[in-house]
């Protein structure tokens, strides 16, 4: 996939297929350890241990109308491509995490992408579910919380796509005042000297 | 903590409040946008994003979106199956967000049946 956002939406996605009614998701990035860390947990059914075991591996899957999975092989290769790695935590009946790592500066690290697309859809499509999103960078964070939004914004729906529309817009506003805070003079200079390149 | 902000709430809620009313009675239409992995890496997601614009303009009360999973047609990806009552249900294929626009508005809101992009009848 050509952004970390959409193998978050589709880990989300499986989330809400195993019922859950609460999905974090969680990004923490840090330059000084140049490591970045992207964690899906929900509320749902979660696995039994033997399909964790085999998680990377495509033709273990967990649905029953066809063999294969590639979700989580997808995002196991990408972490693994980047010096990282995937670890699931999940027990039946207790929900299930997804944690990702990658090297951040990995030139095989995709970007993160339209995180704020990702998420306006995740709670526009699915009204009954909760979502929290928090993201960090460098001790800097952004929080989301629909339930918090939704207390906040007594009676209004957040499937009505003009909501969602305005939601979507607001989320990637405040993302991109986030990635702009951390942009120091330096990273400054390396983007304009690989311009010149 | 940054959050978003009261104001950035506000708006929201001020910019929304014709809107506001609760979506009532049957839906008319159901445009199902498919996103399994497949459909997600084939590009879903624009396909969704731009319903979700159009849906926001059109303003209808009767017309629902839902998303669902791999339906097994993955190299015909991404899929959107549009059902208007008593019409039988259209899967389109290999939309993007232009093609979602247009099939929103000739097929969902006027009725023409794009066959152009059409994978089948269901």
């Amino acid at each position: 996939m050509r952004e970390l956002s959409l193998h978050i939406l589709d880990v989300a996605e499986n989330a809400l297929t195993a019922g859950a009614c609460l999905v974090s998701i969680e990004v923490a990035e840090s330059t000084e350890e140049d490591r970045m860390r992207i964690s899906i947990r929900d509320n749902g059914r979660g696995m039994p241990e033997e399909k964790i075991r085999n998680i990377e591996d495509p033709f273990v899957t967990t649905r029953t109308t066809r063999r294969v999975g590639l979700g989580l092989s997808l995002l196991a290769a990408a972490a693994r491509r980047c010096e990282g790695a995937i670890a699931v935590n999940a027990a039946p009946g207790r929900g299930t995490e997804v944690t990702a790592t990658f090297r951040r500066s990995h030139i095989d690290r995709a970007p993160l992408g339209d995180m704020a697309a990702t998420l306006g859809m995740l709670i526009m499509g699915n009204p009954h579910v909760d979502f929290v999103y928090i993201h960090r960078l460098d001790g800097r964070d952004f929080t989301l919380d629909t339930r918090e939004l939704k207390r906040e914004l007594e009676g209004v729906d957040l499937s009505d796509p003009v909501v969602a529309s305005h939601l979507t817009e607001s989320i990637r506003r405040s993302l991109q005042e986030l990635t702009a805070g951390g942009s120091t003079s330096r990273t400054r200079e390396k983007e304009n000297g690989q311009a010149d390149d | 903590m940054a959050k978003l902000t009261i104001e950035d709430l506000k708006r929201i809620k001020e910019q929304t409040t014709k809107a506001t009313a609760l979506r009532q009675g049957d839906a008319r239409v159901r445009i199902t946008v498919h996103m399994g992995t497949c459909g997600i890496a084939a590009g879903a997601r624009p396909v969704m994003s731009a319903l979700m614009e159009e849906m926001a303009e059109a303003d209808r009360q009767d017309i629902r979106v839902v998303t669902s999973g791999c339906m097994g047609m993955c190299s015909s990806e991404p899929n959107v199956t549009v059902e208007v009552l008593d019409t039988e249900p259209i899967v389109y294929q290999h939309m993007d967000a232009n093609r979602m626009r247009q099939v929103f508005r000739r097929h969902v809101l006027l009725g023409e049946v794009q066959s152009d992009f059409a994978l089948a009848k269901i």
